[in-house]
């Protein structure tokens, strides 16, 4: 009886511990899948201009630093770098400066017009965003704002002020009112409980989204380009020198946009799904 | 403060952002796309679809998000599957998964670069196991279709995480209940997730569709990172009208084309994956 009972009891353990080796192995394959290439990028980046040129590759670096101090000293580049920090600063207070203010008002408020707001968010999102720079730079070149950092950060706040709603209406959301009305009754103005109560609650979630839209700024291309000429950020710089640059400035360029962006990912990784998850549904 | 004129008063920045640089730029650049000089035209269409690269470069945008999309979705699927069974190490897995989330498209053109190159890690690899004796050029203007490939591989590599991440905030949504009530009537893992996952998911597996395909239209700095001029692209002929050819009214012809595909096949994906209101979670 007992010998009848376990031989399954057995075969669905070691089809369990099956399965649990082919997760783990699939989990390790996805891993490498992600982090093999940027691997390869950044070995280029530490390796030597003449290394990088030549053949075969070697697959570890040798941490010569003469890729990287070719891109930072090559004409133009400290400028970029600079021109993106500015302009994803800009996007970030922007976005923020607009969209937590909107995002309070969605989660606290009922009133007739709400849904009209928030399909208007929504809208933005089967759009492609990045054309709109097209007849901007016509309205930019009249206004004189072609060419400014602040021009092109007025358009990428176009891309991430949609995140910043959604993401503050779902960082608000989350506290509670009751906490608010606490300090009413105990004399507090909406202002004053606002300051005291809400904003030390949601500061963290409101710095990961203004991240965030940093992250979204120093990441695009398409605007970037089409609008800027003298002032250009890092990835039209990149863009406009693809055809002429040197494999080595290109891959040196490539990795001082990815470190970054890594690190930005890793800051925020707590909120990803608040951001992604909630804001989309 | 007047305590209804609040919320009005909270929205207003980014409600007038967005008509200033989402809604008013769309008017313009339909108006710029319909007129010449002052006067109403079709002519900037015909001047669009004259072109003997345009049928290529619609097939080739096209194509690419046919073959892109589709195989981004199962490995989305694959991803978040793995990172909700996963036991240990989750948060870790989740990191890097999302890690292309936060890259540009064009650093993640110049990583594929890194791979491709004539003198890349392909290569190098293909002449030490010994497949080819000397380098091959994966990338020039005669070979069309290894430049598709690369261009693909990126493109999956770089954007499924936007999907995953929207798929695993929708499976944490699934009531845990379900699960163990089909593994109570002996349903497989693979019946479980046919039966249970995939048609709970479906309103995350809808927006995520939507916006992968618009963002697949979308495809520019890959291109231009990995295929220059050899791989035309709506969004990089978009951009050459702009600069190249400096012609406004064809460029804004082009972007307007690029909308109307993005809204159909938004509009196409919101009824054939709809979900009811009362099938919602």
């Amino acid at each position: 009886m007992s010998a009848v009972t376990q031989a399954p009891a057995a075969a669905t353990a070691d089809a369990r511990k099956a399965g649990d080796w082919l997760l783990i192995a699939t989990a390790i394959l996805l891993c490498a899948w992600v982090l093999l290439p940027i691997y390869l990028l950044i070995v280029n980046a530490l390796s030597s201009p003449d290394e990088v040129t030549a053949f075969p590759k070697h697959f570890f670096p040798s941490f010569d630093l003469g890729s990287l101090s070719f891109f930072i000293n090559f004409a133009g580049v400290a400028r970029a770098l600079w021109n993106s920090v500015l302009v994803a600063t800009l996007t970030m207070i922007l976005a923020i400066g607009f969209g937590a203010p909107a995002g309070y008002a969605l989660s606290r408020f009922d009133f007739p017009g709400k849904e009209s707001f928030r399909f208007l968010v929504l809208m933005t999102r089967a759009f492609p965003l990045p054309l709109l720079a097209l007849p901007l730079a016509v309205m930019f070149i009249r206004t004189g704002l072609d060419d400014t950092a602040i021009g092109l950060a007025l358009v990428h706040t176009t891309l991430a002020l949609p995140f910043a709603v959604l993401i503050t209406f779902s960082l608000f959301s989350g506290i509670p009112v009751e906490l608010e009305e606490a300090a009413w009754t105990l004399g507090c103005t909406r202002w004053h409980a606002f300051r005291k109560v809400v904003l030390p609650l949601a500061l963290p979630g409101i710095a990961a989204s203004a991240v965030f839209a940093f992250t979204i700024s120093w990441n695009e291309v398409f605007a970037a380009a089409v609008l800027t000429i003298e002032n250009r950020t890092l990835t039209a710089f990149l863009l406009q020198s693809l055809g002429e640059s040197p494999l080595y400035l290109k891959f040196a360029g490539g990795a001082a946009l990815v470190v970054p962006a890594l690190i930005f990912i890793f800051a925020v990784r707590k909120y990803l799904f608040a951001m992604w998850g909630i804001a989309n549904r | 403060m007047h305590g209804k004129a609040l919320p009005y008063l909270l929205l207003m920045p980014a409600t007038l952002f967005l008509c200033i640089f989402f809604l008013y730029p769309f008017v313009l650049v339909a108006f710029e796309a319909v007129t010449r000089d002052g006067a109403f035209t079709l002519d900037n269409f015909r001047t669009m679809a004259g072109g003997w690269k345009f049928p290529v470069t619609v097939r080739n945008t096209l194509l690419l998000a046919a073959i892109v999309v589709p195989i981004q979705l199962v490995m989305a699927l694959l991803m978040a599957s793995v990172v909700s069974r996963l036991e240990t190490g989750r948060s870790a897995a989740l990191y890097v998964f999302a890690i292309p989330l936060g890259i540009s498209d064009l650093a993640a053109g110049l990583i594929w670069l890194a791979i491709f190159d004539q003198s890349g890690f392909l290569n190098t690899l293909l002449s030490s196991l010994g497949v080819v004796d000397k380098p091959i050029m994966f990338l020039g203007y005669q070979s069309k279709l290894t430049i598709f490939i690369a261009v693909a591989l990126a493109e999956i590599w770089r954007a499924t995480a936007i999907m995953m991440v929207i798929l695993v905030a929708g499976m944490g949504l699934i009531p845990k209940e379900y699960y163990e009530a089909a593994e109570v009537f002996g349903a497989s893992p693979w019946q479980r997730f046919l039966r249970i996952t995939l048609p709970l998911l479906r309103p995350s597996l809808q927006t995520a569709i939507i916006l992968r395909v618009i963002l697949a239209f979308e495809v520019f700095a890959v291109v231009a990172a990995l295929g220059g001029t050899n791989l035309p692209v709506l969004m990089g002929e978009t951009y050459n009208w702009q600069f190249t050819l400096q012609d406004r009214n064809v460029a804004a012809a082009s972007a307007l084309l690029i909308l109307a595909i993005s809204i159909g096949f938004t509009l196409f994906f919101l009824r054939v994956l709809r979900v009811p209101k009362e099938a919602r979670i």
